[in-house]
């Protein structure tokens, strides 16, 4: 590690530098994402919210190694990714073309620990767990096109939990769900965050979800994509949809987080584009400034 | 920096765009041609090499100077003709019949039932079982590749009509009605655009399939065409010829499937994209 | 009474249309045509007995070994292409000429090249039958959803478990439509290769029967054939159900939404 002003903070899980995503197609270049740098602390829940088309997949996909990135480059505990790392899940924004239509859902949860060679006393019991924080110990033994919507996409998070990540990231995994549903996978996800201690990426145009979800907010401008702003969420840790959302602090964070995206929408770009933003929570007084 | 990236942002798509129309796509067609030239070249090197005995495989350059000389050749045009005949022929008479029994069948319930058995069982008896039969009836004449060709042909284009017909949307069979759609307009305007790619595909299948009868009831039992010629050409030793024909058949085949695609491409291009191939 | 119904629907038209058949001999003798208890009288006298092992098995022999043999270069080769991009590229065009080829005039080809023998007559299946089988396995391979190839890199689903998990499945709808093709074209081949050069076999056993004008026998020839062919779609109908079971079930949730 040189010492190097885009250097990852120390104790970043995950460092995103300098990236940048040009897709070349046959109608010419398309530049989804121009410069994104930041870095999540080992642990940190944080939520990435931007307008349709602002390059969110294209970042996920980026730093799952899935593509490789035009410029810059994606460190997770230090070390660069080229290929989709071993303690890294993804949950996809498909959710129902994620899941292997010919498994049972036991299936498709345990497929990537047998891959591992997990021992199966082993594999049994992190499979059973899974379905059963996602309320799905019922149905092992059905397909997955045999589930509604939601329960598909509990099944997509259950594999993702089951795998034990150190990294979870989700792309809109709730886009498609009832508001019920929505409201008692969030609060899954909370659960499963402190449980576990895992390091999350959430991505979402939900507003409410990700003021109501994260530990921290960042938002993208729209495309060609930079970081717009990164808020600090300094709601108690323990979220209740009713109480939690019914704070002022809730709906004080929520108007700033809303005008934000307007502003980006608008095409009004943040002073910093360009450059790389500092530290991974430089943003703590914004939030203080609607306060 | 960001003024920079931004010119050569809006620079870049024009010229990639020209540069990309020329290279990138003929890459494919490139790699596929050394693909066909790379076959060639091996077939032109196993005989001359003495991997295989030159007289029982001869090399490609042979072939082709064969199969150049069959193109001045009126007998060729005449087998081709003879061939084609037979598999056009025989091709509208299984479509005709399986579209009118396949619509009748399949819009009835009680039909589609008690016929399902005899179609099961008759479909999968393979038409060259009715080579004897063929011989004893017509002998060497195009009737009796015709007999292949259709009890071949007819089935492939019944079973689709058949699925086509099932497919049949109850929501949008049910709104046509609503709006007081009667019976003739229901089929014109739901039930035949339903079928159409099942029906597409169905002719698609039986095209090739009626080549295969038609290339087979010129070789086994003799009737005109190049089958037969093939057969001849082997017999007499004239081994360069006989590979010249095959190579022949080949293109004829290739062109039928590329006109089959065609028209399947033209009569479908507001459905291609909305429905993938049905296996069945 | 339910049963008694689904009877009657199997039943009911094979029962008229042989009847129509035995009333339209009963009166004229027609050359062409046996009566129904002469063919059924044939098929036992002919077929039970030694010609099951000097025609019958030999002939269905070859078929499944030609089959098989077909399937497995067909499903190996296409993974293979499938799954290199440029090598797709390469191939696909002289492939697809090689499809278009009607396999029956390799009869006459193999003929030349490998004498008459037991040997050419499976290359002469296998050398028909691979075509549906690679074609639509390489489409397949090449089909596969991109969210679910996506999914099991993350999960490190890579090399091998790749192939068994992923790859394999998602192109089996393919595959077996490449297949089902396949085992017609095999049969189709058997009979050709046996008609066209052979002293025994099915094929040579029905033409013999012709020539000879033993009109009863040859019937019961094309009989038998009907039935292997029955046979074989019975053989790929009951493969086909347990291998795609999922797909036909997800088929039918999608089509009910
Ligand atoms: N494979 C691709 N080839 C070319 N351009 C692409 C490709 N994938 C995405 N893009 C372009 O990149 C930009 C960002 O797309 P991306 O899917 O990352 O957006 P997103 O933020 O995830 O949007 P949404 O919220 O709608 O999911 C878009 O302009 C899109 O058109
Ligand atoms: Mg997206």
């Amino acid at each position: 590690m040189q010492p190097d002003p885009t250097q990852a903070a120390p104790e970043a899980m995950l460092s995103v530098r300098g990236l940048k995503k040009v897709y070349q197609t046959d109608g010419g270049d398309v530049e989804a994402v121009r410069n994104l740098t930041f870095d999540l602390r080992a642990g940190e829940l944080a939520c990435l919210v931007g307008p349709s088309g602002s390059g969110k997949t294209t970042l996920l996909k980026c730093i799952s190694g899935l593509m490789a990135p035009t410029e810059g480059e994606v460190l997770l505990s230090g070390k660069r990714v080229s290929g989709p790392p071993k303690k890294m899940a993804v949950v996809f924004q498909e959710y129902g073309r994620s899941l292997f239509p010919w498994m049972r859902v036991r299936d498709n949860v345990e497929l990537p620990l047998k891959n591992q060679g997990v021992p199966r006393a082993e594999r049994d019991r992190l499979v059973d767990e899974a379905l059963e924080a996602v309320g799905l110990s019922h149905v092992p033994r059905s397909y997955p096109w045999q589930l509604s919507g939601g329960m598909q996409q509990r099944v997509a998070i259950a594999r993702a939990i089951a795998y034990q990540p150190e990294v979870l990231l989700m792309d809109e995994p709730f886009a498609a769900v009832d508001a019920q549903t929505r409201a008692d996978l969030e609060d899954l996800i909370r659960t499963v965050w402190k449980k576990l201690g895992i390091t999350i990426l959430f991505v979402t145009h939900d507003i409410d979800e990700s003021v109501y979800l994260g530990e921290r907010v960042i938002i993208l401008s729209s495309s060609p994509t930079v970081i717009q702003e990164d808020i600090a969420i300094d709601l108690p840790e323990e979220r209740d949809q009713l109480e939690t959302r019914s704070l002022p602090r809730f709906t004080e964070l929520r108007h700033h987080v809303y005008e934000q995206i307007q502003l980006a929408k608008k095409g009004d770009r943040p002073a910093a584009a360009g450059t790389p933003s500092a530290g991974p929570t430089p943003a703590a007084a914004s939030g203080a400034d609607v306060a | 920096m960001s003024s920079k990236t931004l010119a050569s942002g809006a620079a870049a798509p024009s010229v990639e765009r020209q540069h990309r129309q020329v290279r990138k796509m003929p890459t494919k067609q490139l790699l596929g041609l050394a693909g066909i030239l790379g076959f060639l070249l091996t077939w032109e090197l196993i005989p001359r090499l003495g991997l295989v005995d030159p007289n029982y495989l001869p090399p490609a350059s042979e072939v082709i100077a064969a199969l150049i000389v069959d193109f001045g050749l009126t007998a060729f045009w005449v087998a081709v003709g003879e061939t084609m005949k037979a598999w056009f022929l025989g091709l509208l008479m299984a479509v005709a019949a399986a579209v009118v029994l396949g619509f009748i069948i399949g819009s009835s319930n009680f039909l589609r039932k008690a016929t399902n058995s005899t179609i099961e069982f008759l479909r999968p008896i393979p038409s060259v079982a009715l080579i004897p039969l063929a011989v004893l009836m017509f002998g060497v004449k195009i009737e009796s590749s015709l007999l292949l060709i259709v009890y071949a042909a007819f089935w492939q284009v019944l079973i689709q009509v058949l699925y086509g017909v099932a497919d049949v949307d109850m929501v949008a069979n049910n709104t046509a009605r609503t709006y007081g759609l009667g019976r003739m307009a229901r089929i014109r305007y739901v039930v035949f655009p339903t079928t159409l790619p099942y029906l597409m595909t169905g002719v698609r299948l039986a095209a090739a399939v009626a080549l295969v009868l038609a290339i087979t009831a010129e070789l086994v039992i003799g009737s005109p065409g190049l089958g037969r010629e093939i057969a001849l050409a082997q017999s007499g030793g004239a081994i360069s010829g006989m590979y010249a024909l095959v190579l022949a058949t080949g293109l004829i085949g290739v062109l039928i499937n590329m006109l089959m695609r065609f028209i399947e491409k033209k009569t479908l291009s507001w459905h291609t994209s909305v429905r993938s191939e049905v296996f069945v | 009474m339910k049963t008694l119904k689904n009877l009657g629907y199997l039943l009911g038209l094979p029962v008229i249309l042989i009847l129509i058949w035995w009333a339209a001999t009963l009166e004229t003798e027609n050359f062409f045509v046996p009566t129904p208890a002469s063919l059924v009288e044939t098929f036992a006298e002919v077929w039970f007995g030694e010609r099951i092992f000097t025609d019958v098995l030999p002939s269905i022999g070859r078929l499944a070994v030609g089959v098989l043999v077909a399937i497995v270069i067909g499903v190996v080769g296409g993974v293979l292409i499938g799954s290199v991009r440029w090598l797709r590229a390469l191939l696909e065009p002289t492939l697809e000429f090689f499809r278009a080829i009607p396999p029956p005039v390799l009869v006459p080809v193999l003929m030349l090249l490998m004498g008459i023998t037991d040997t050419m007559k499976v290359v002469v299946i296998i050398s028909g039958c691979i075509w549906p089988v690679l074609l639509n396995t390489i489409e397949g391979v090449r089909a596969v959803d991109p969210v679910l190839s996506d999914s099991a890199h993350t999960y490190g689903v890579d090399g091998w478990a790749r192939v068994r998990y992923l790859v394999l499945p998602s192109a089996s709808p393919q595959i077996m439509a490449g297949v089902r093709q396949s085992m017609s074209l095999g049969l189709i081949l058997m009979v050709i290769s046996e008609m066209f050069a052979s002293s025994s076999g099915l094929g040579f056993a029905i033409v013999q029967f012709q020539r000879s004008f033993s009109i009863p026998e040859m019937w019961s020839g094309i009989v038998v054939l009907g039935l292997l062919g029955v046979g074989m779609s019975f053989i790929f109908q009951w493969a086909e159900r347990n291998i795609l079971r999922w797909y036909h079930g997800q088929k039918e949730v999608e089509n009910a939404a």
